[in-house]
């Protein structure tokens, strides 16, 4: 956990304007439906694209004839795989954004039209012609493991095995984490449970689909206005796709509807690209809610085995998971990750997690806030929490005598720096709710979460306007609040009032690259470029201030938005405002900014605690939410709503992960649900006002303690669910979701094993 | 694709006869016009009839109400007497959608659709509704019950419109109550729904009663047998759980995206009670 001693303690003790709730600045606009998003965007002369999709989940594409789709009226253009560069870097995203050879999904784009109406180009894709030859499928991730199973890709041999397999399989990687002997530490054990788990594939769920606008012009010089989280990354992965150069792509981020990681990839960007260099116009392409479900990234499904050993006294003497994980057509299924954070928040002698990355015919999967780390937690807490009844002990204190601390050495390797779980446990324990009393048929459940948070390339700018405003450029997408904490930053650091800082997402052209806004790392590393670029801009103004006054710049310094001359020494000056500074910067020497590039490193891994109490009909399965609190660190809570917000956001998405969200396939291989009537996301009127509270373990890699919140609040509930839904039913759930029928049939299957 | 707006319904009936290509009825649009955008349907002719005074009306007659078939589920929950009479028919229409598509939404498209899941149907057919129907022959009356052929079948005949939806007198000490589940608490379709309807005498014995099934057949069922089950019976225990066991026996569902078969033949017959308790305590019943 290296990173540089960023943390200022005294510093902290004295906030005025960081941990207050001002108005988000992007509020009003948000709430009269000013706000520009993807689908907001028209261009002069623009076309509509449409995309070809395949209705097989797997299939050789023999040819495609668009001759007559082309003849239409009103149709301009119409691409297919060749019109993109078959050299692009990200071989598998080329794939994905067009099928190749084959087609690997439901749903993969085969072809797409550029036509004058969305009607024609409706039409004219109807009269593409498409020769399929129909393959074997397969969409279960154990299934896809079998040694029979459909092979997707003949060129995928398991790596990360000692000797490269003889034959090619839906297996495309295996990870291992931990250290010490893991048969050693069972046989310490007086209590050992090993459990199977399956997790289903989830949506992300972001109400706004992907969309954008691209206009490739005469001349190569192209135009994206998209909505992402990621513009620069964008603007890599599209220029590598068409054989650009990057200096040619102006890539516009737009407002976001959600994105929660699925924005951080390109779907249908490059398309609309490819078609308006074709049709030589602008081309404007909106994803249906359908396209959303079937053809872009989902996270993964999983099927798991833990097994953890336990002293009487509550030690844990040894933790293994063996995990496999489908992230669809293409390599990549966060099942690295889940390996790494399933035994996170435990300081275990003995630990092994061991995981596989498999393939099968489901959309390419996309990051899913947290990725891996939800699936694997709800096993080790599941587990954890039968060991706790087991041994008769309170699920807090055997989480507390083994949790990670200080200087721990992690599952996953690194030594834990300065952590916050014990806080949050102890938080936990010591909050009302869990003491409050529980009626029949109900259950309480907790459970513990963790994430790595990323640091990541950073650019940011900051411009001290003519009349002392601020205006702040950053590389990031504001999708969870940050340009508020943006503006809180750099309005304590420089003094002034938070009214006088405005912050835009700049777009590519107009800053060095940025990493895009995952990972949590935007309050993080876009906040401490801006704090550095705000010191920059000080140590500015002093020295302009100076020079007016004619003093060294060493005997000035800055306070209360003014400079000030160190002491009578120094010389008898009133202190001279940021608005007298700006004013004169012409007379000083011109235009005063700040402005930080690096490559952020030390953010502050968080962790979480979650307490939920549910009831369940035994009539029916149906699982109410009765009480919900998420404990978590935050390090230092820039804008309390916005951390709030998130801890209430994870906990949401991760309740209807655990309770109906799935991905259901039939046999045919065909997404079943892809409409949010079937896609059952929670409604605001399924959950109760999730209580929150804020821990906050300054982070000593970030100046003022920052560490990402956005992430780690969706790693608890699955757990926390399975453990309150298993209390209140009397039998434990493995199988996630925890829908109602399955519910029913475990609550039936134990009262007759009772009987 | 033609729209018309005819002022009277057997001008509709006319322009739907003479259709050649695909023609659909537009009333409140919920479900037609999602399938519009959807690209599911690509219809020659839409008859809007909302331009037809007689179907935009709830009138009471004969004791009964007549509830038009363009007239909204929000109005019907706004009628006093209709929540008075049949309270259980008004809460099966206003589960449908959301607030907003309340507005436009109505029950009459619902029952049009021929879906087996929708919600006010089996609240009509426990109450025995009978529907109106005007056609190239001529107007008549029909069942609700008979309305669905299967799903999103009918058994209307070409040309052929429901103008409104009749629900009888009530006689005294009568109540119904339609439930239905869901995982979620709303914008949800239903996995089981149940329309319950009785009436009792003077000392709380069942009279008469219908029950109403749906989602759990290709169409909503008029479940006779849990009709019986109850009849005579105060609703005790023994009497609920024949209820129970009639409502599941008449299911013929399938396994779904939205639930399984045997989860649906549990909860059908545990909703059969719930609702019955409901309608009973609504007649007056303790």
């Amino acid at each position: 956990m290296a990173g540089n001693q960023e943390f200022d303690a005294d510093r902290a003790q004295d906030f005025r304007v960081v941990g207050t709730r001002p108005a988000r600045p992007d509020g009003m606009d948000k709430v009269t439906g000013k706000a520009r998003f993807g689908a907001d965007m028209n261009m002069p002369g623009q076309l509509i694209g449409k995309i070809l999709r395949s209705p097989h989940p797997h299939a050789r594409i023999k040819s495609i004839d668009a001759s007559e789709a082309l003849a239409m009226p009103g149709v301009k253009a119409v691409v297919t795989a060749e019109d993109f560069n078959a050299d692009a870097k990200d071989r598998d995203v080329l794939t994905n954004i067009m099928a190749r050879d084959k087609a690997l999904y439901e749903g993969h784009a085969v072809a797409a039209v550029a036509a004058t109406s969305r009607i024609k180009a409706q039409q004219a894709l109807k009269r593409i012609k498409v020769n399929y030859e129909i393959l074997p499928h397969v969409t279960d991730v154990d299934a896809a493991m079998q040694p029979d199973a459909p092979i997707l890709h003949d060129d995928m041999f398991t790596q990360g095995l000692d000797e490269k397999p003889a034959k090619p399989s839906n297996i495309n990687a295996r990870h291992e984490f931990g250290h010490g002997d893991v048969e050693k530490g069972f046989a310490q054990a007086d209590i050992v449970i090993e459990r199977d788990f399956k997790t289903a594939a989830t949506h992300q769920g972001y109400i706004e689909p992907h969309a954008c606008v691209a206009n490739v012009g005469a001349d190569g010089m192209s135009e994206l206005w998209v909505c992402t989280q990621g513009h620069f990354h964008v603007r890599s992965q599209c220029a590598s796709l068409l054989g650009m150069d990057v200096s040619r792509l102006r890539v516009t981020a737009s407002e976001i509807g959600g994105g929660f990681g699925g924005k951080t990839t390109v779907f249908i960007e490059p398309v609309a690209l490819a078609l308006s260099r074709k049709a030589g116009r602008p081309v404007k392409l909106v994803m249906t809610r359908e396209e959303v479900f079937k053809a872009s990234g989902p996270t993964a499904s999983s099927s798991m085995r833990v097994k953890i050993g336990v002293k009487k006294d509550g030690t844990i003497t040894a933790g293994e998971a063996s995990l496999n994980y489908q992230g669809g057509a293409f390599p990549g299924a966060p099942a690295d990750f889940g390996a790494m954070s399933a035994f996170a928040c435990y300081d275990l002698e003995n630990v092994k997690a061991v995981a596989f990355d498999v393939v099968t015919n489901r959309p390419k999967g996309a990051a899913y806030r947290a990725p891996g780390a939800p699936m694997s937690v709800f096993a080790v807490e599941s587990v954890v929490d039968e060991l706790a009844k087991e041994i008769g002990m309170d699920p807090f204190d055997l989480r507390l005598k083994n949790a990670a601390r200080d200087g721990s050495k992690s599952s996953y390797g690194p030594k834990f720096g300065k952590i916050g779980l014990v806080a949050c446990l102890e938080a936990a324990k010591a909050h009302p709710h869990y003491a409050a009393p529980l009626g029949p048929n109900q259950g309480r459940g907790v459970a513990s979460g963790f994430w790595f948070n990323f640091g990541g390339e950073t650019c940011s700018n900051l411009n001290v306007n003519e009349d002392g405003t601020i205006t702040l450029a950053v590389g990031t997408p504001d999708i969870g609040g940050s340009r508020a904490s943006m503006c809180i930053m750099v309005a304590e650091e420089l003094e002034v009032p938070y009214e006088r800082v405005r912050a835009i997402v700049a777009d590519t052209s107009a800053l060095g690259f940025n990493d895009t806004t995952e990972g949590s790392r935007v309050t993080f590393s876009s906040g401490m470029a801006l704090i550095k670029a705000a010191r920059k801009a000080k140590e500015e103004m002093c020295k302009r201030a100076a020079m007016m006054w004619d003093i060294p710049a060493e005997a000035v310094y800055w306070a209360e938005g003014a400079a000030h001359p160190s002491g009578p020494n120094a010389g008898d000056f009133e202190p001279m405002t940021i608005e007298e500074i700006a004013g004169s910067a012409a007379k000083t020497g011109g235009p005063i900014a700040g402005h930080h590039e690096y490559n952020a490193d030390g953010a502050g891994v968080s962790f979480g605690t979650h307490i939920v109490d549910t009831e369940v009909d035994p009539e029916t399965g149906y699982v109410k939410i009765l009480r919900y609190t998420v404990v978590q660190d935050a390090g230092k809570a820039i804008h309390p709503d916005y951390v709030e917000g998130q801890f209430q956001g994870g906990a949401v998405q991760g309740i209807g992960w655990a309770l109906n969200e799935e991905y259901i396939y039939g046999e045919d291989g065909r997404l079943q649900n892809a409409t949010f009537l079937d896609y059952r996301l929670p409604v605001a009127s399924d959950l109760p006002m999730i209580d929150t509270v804020i821990v906050e373990v300054p982070n000593p890699g970030h100046p003022y303690g920052v560490r990402g919140v956005g992430e780690t609040g969706i790693v608890p509930p699955l757990a926390a669910l399975a453990n309150s839904v298993s209390a209140a039913a009397g039998v434990r759930l493995t199988d996630l979701p925890m829908s109602p029928p399955k519910v029913l049939k475990a609550i039936g299957a134990t009262k007759l094993a009772a009987e | 694709m033609r729209y018309e707006a005819p002022g009277t319904i057997e001008e509709a009936a006319t322009l739907l006869a003479r259709e050649s290509g695909i023609a659909r009825v537009l009333a409140g649009g919920t479900d037609l016009l999602v399938q519009l955008r959807a690209g599911m349907i690509e219809p020659d002719l839409v008859v809007d009839v909302k331009r037809i005074p007689a179907m935009m009306d709830i009138v009471e007659e004969n004791g009964g109400f007549r509830i038009g078939a363009g007239v909204s589920c929000a109005r019907m929950g706004e009628h006093a007497a209709l929540v008075a009479a049949w309270p259980g028919v008004v809460e099966g229409a206003e589960l449908i959608g959301s607030t907003q598509v309340q507005g436009r939404a109505t029950m009459t498209g619902n029952l049009c659709n021929c879906g087996p899941a929708a919600d006010s149907v089996p609240g009509l057919v426990a109450a025995k509704a009978v529907a109106t129907v005007v056609g190239p022959e001529g107007r008549r009356e029909i069942l609700v019950k008979d309305i669905p052929a299967g799903p999103g079948k009918s058994n209307l005949k070409k040309g052929e419109i429901v103008e409104s939806i009749f629900l009888p007198k009530r006689p005294e000490r009568s109540g119904d109550a339609y439930l239905r589940f869901i995982p979620r608490t709303e914008m949800d379709i239903a996995v089981v729904g149940v329309g319950v309807s009785l009436t009792l005498d003077a000392d709380g014995t069942i009279t008469e009663a219908g029950v109403g099934l749906g989602a759990v057949a290709p169409t909503v069922l008029d479940v006779e047998d849990a009709a019986k089950a109850i009849i005579g019976s105060k609703l005790d225990e023994a009497a609920l759980e024949k209820l129970a066991a009639a409502a599941s026996a008449a299911c013929n569902p399938i396994n779904d995206k939205r639930g399984t078969i045997e989860f649906r033949v549990d909860v059908a017959g545990v909703l059969a009670k719930r609702a019955a308790k409901i309608a009973y305590k609504r007649a007056g019943g303790k």
